[in-house]
């Protein structure tokens, strides 16, 4: 197993632990947000679309690394701002009830 | 190139970026800062991007430029213009999309690297082949999922004999082609392999209820998340597999979490064909003839809530539909002033998705405190001069507590049954959406107010003003 294999391992293991203690306490209120937050974060993916697409030589590949710019850059642009509108309904707190 | 660093350089951004994506999860799982836990992960996805672009791997910006383009005009326009009520089924396609993605990137580098003058190094192979079934899966898991909740393809479970024997064997083919890719490294078994996820997929939510779909569409979330951090293995991209795992495995908790909430396991959402057992919508609707129920006129109801002095109010998808939330408060303002005492019942899988009621009733203003979850309002019920159940259905089912025959029995529900008097605010008699008939429209302390519950509501506002 090379080094660099091992290094990503490690990486992963720790992020799968720290991913389930994050959000263990979390209240049924934000289960929508929190579900629609994380969608926008696996939009990272874009990271990989692009060096994808910085590089492909092939026709093929620049038709597969186009789409998958396009998908990720949705799911980025369309995820933050989705769950943002969401919360933004949390904001507003009743002040005028009397 | 616009601006080259060095690896080093990145490698600092990506570490940067991933505490911005860790603290925007911890800042999203508490109410007073989730706003800006979601601007911090975006803040943190921004920083891996911009440092990417830096990236000396990357050697030319029109796709890149072509793609961003394109997708933002498409994400910026279907976020701002979905409607609050459809937002499941958005946050579904987004998902899809970016499963989608995390499967396209394994197939580019596929066909790049193969066939090589070398082998690819077997876990680089391995990693590419999981992010095609992965990703693919999801992908078109998520398409059906949104087909279902927007309605385009019925609700109701989809089943046919022997379903889980060929979803099975199908499965089997899965690893057998990805074997096969891997070994040869022919592209065609990598397209077979993508094929037949796809189909997979499909298999996989046809046969999952309109009721459970949350569940789904959480766990096709961690799916993506699964294939996102695998795409990092193939490329050798720390902020990819840290930000994928970190939503594969938070991803995977919340599902077992609404799981908890309905009282069944992963796998019993997965195989159960929820509703599926029950009898045929024709049947229930039948049976439903049959049995008596009670009729109230909107101005009988009203009288009831106005001299009540206990009301409980019980939301679920019926007032989504009908966007009716505003209605909802405005009644219950007017009631309050009269001295009534008001709360709601927000049942933890009440209408389409864990906390879908709560932005709901937020949009229109409630106040916080006036929701109260399941476990806190169940003892409240038999205290309660009326439950009004608008547009809920199988979350108020007593046989999910009474009939072990039942499909339900066994999830919490709310027990809307023991109040004293119980309103129901309903289009029809249909059954709900899991497809089983609730037995709570015909006890004897039960009304129906029959109607589209905005009207319904409406009604009820201008009656409780005259009362």
């Amino acid at each position: 197993m090379s080094q660099t294999l091992l290094t990503s391992i490690t990486i992963f293991v720790l992020a799968v632990f720290l991913g389930f203690e994050l959000i263990s306490r979390v209240p049924t209120l934000l289960h929508t947000p929190l579900m629609s937050g994380t969608n926008a974060i696996h939009g990272i993916v874009l990271v990989g679309a692009m060096l994808i697409a910085g590089s492909a030589d092939s026709t093929l590949e620049q038709v597969l690394a186009f789409v998958a710019v396009v998908f990720a850059t949705i799911n980025v642009v369309g995820g933050f701002l989705v769950t943002d509108r969401m919360l933004e309904m949390f904001k507003r707190r009743p002040e005028e009830r009397e | 190139m616009i601006f080259a660093v060095s690896q080093t350089t990145i490698d600092v951004a990506y570490l940067v970026a991933s505490v911005c994506l860790i603290l925007g999860i911890k800042r999203l799982s508490s109410p007073a800062t989730a706003r800006s836990g979601n601007v911090v992960a975006a803040v943190g996805m921004g920083i891996a991007v911009v440092f990417t672009l830096a990236s000396p791997e990357i050697g030319s910006y029109w796709l890149i430029a072509a793609g961003v383009a394109v997708g933002t005009v498409v994400g910026v326009a279907s976020a701002r213009l979905v409607k609050m009520t459809a937002m499941p089924q958005m946050v579904a396609l987004f998902n899809g999309v970016g499963g989608g993605a995390a499967a396209l990137i394994a197939a580019a580098e596929f066909h790049r690297l193969t066939p090589g003058a070398e082998h690819v190094v077997p876990e680089s192979m391995g990693a590419m082949l999981f992010s095609m079934l992965i990703g693919s899966i999801s992908f078109s898991g998520s398409v059906v999922a949104f087909a279902k909740l927007q309605e385009l393809l019925p609700g109701r479970p989809i089943v046919f004999a022997g379903q889980q024997v060929v979803n099975g064997l199908l499965f089997a083919g899965l690893l057998a082609a990805g074997a096969v890719a891997g070994v040869t490294e022919a592209g065609v078994w990598a397209v077979v392999l993508i094929a037949g996820s796809l189909l997979f997929g499909v298999l996989l939510v046809f046969p999952i209820g309109g009721a459970d779909m949350p569940v789904v569409i959480s766990l096709l979330n961690a799916f993506t998340g699964l294939a996102a951090a695998s795409t990092g293995f193939v490329l050798e991209n720390t902020a990819l597999i840290i930000g994928g795992t970190l939503v594969g495995a938070s991803g995977t908790l919340l599902t077992v979490l609404m799981g908890r909430a309905m009282n069944r396991s992963l796998a019993n959402v997965l195989f159960g064909a929820f509703g599926a057992a029950a009898p045929s919508a024709a049947g229930a609707a039948a049976e439903a003839e049959a049995k008596s129920y009670r009729e109230i006129t909107g101005e009988d109801a009203a009288v009831m809530l106005a001299y009540a002095s206990r009301v409980v109010i019980v939301p679920g998808y019926g007032l989504a539909v009908a966007q009716a939330q505003h209605g909802v408060r405005e009644l219950a303002d007017l009631l309050e002033r009269r001295g009534v005492d008001v709360k709601y019942a927000i049942h933890p899988v009440a209408g389409r998705m864990p906390g879908h009621m709560n932005v709901l009733l937020a949009e229109a203003n409630v106040p916080y405190p006036q929701l109260y979850d399941m476990e806190n309002i169940n003892p409240e019920f038999p205290r309660t001069d009326v439950a009004l159940v608008i547009g809920a259905n199988d979350v108020t089912n007593p046989a999910a507590r009474e009939d072990p025959e039942s499909p339900l029995y066994g999830m919490p529900i709310l027990n809307v049954d023991q109040a004293a008097n119980v309103v129901v605010l309903k289009r029809s008699m249909s059954p709900g959406f899991a497809g089983i008939d609730n037995d709570l429209f015909y006890r004897p302390n039960t009304a129906m107010l029959f109607g589209d519950a905005k009207e319904s509501v409406e009604k009820l506002i201008a009656a409780v003003k005259a009362a």
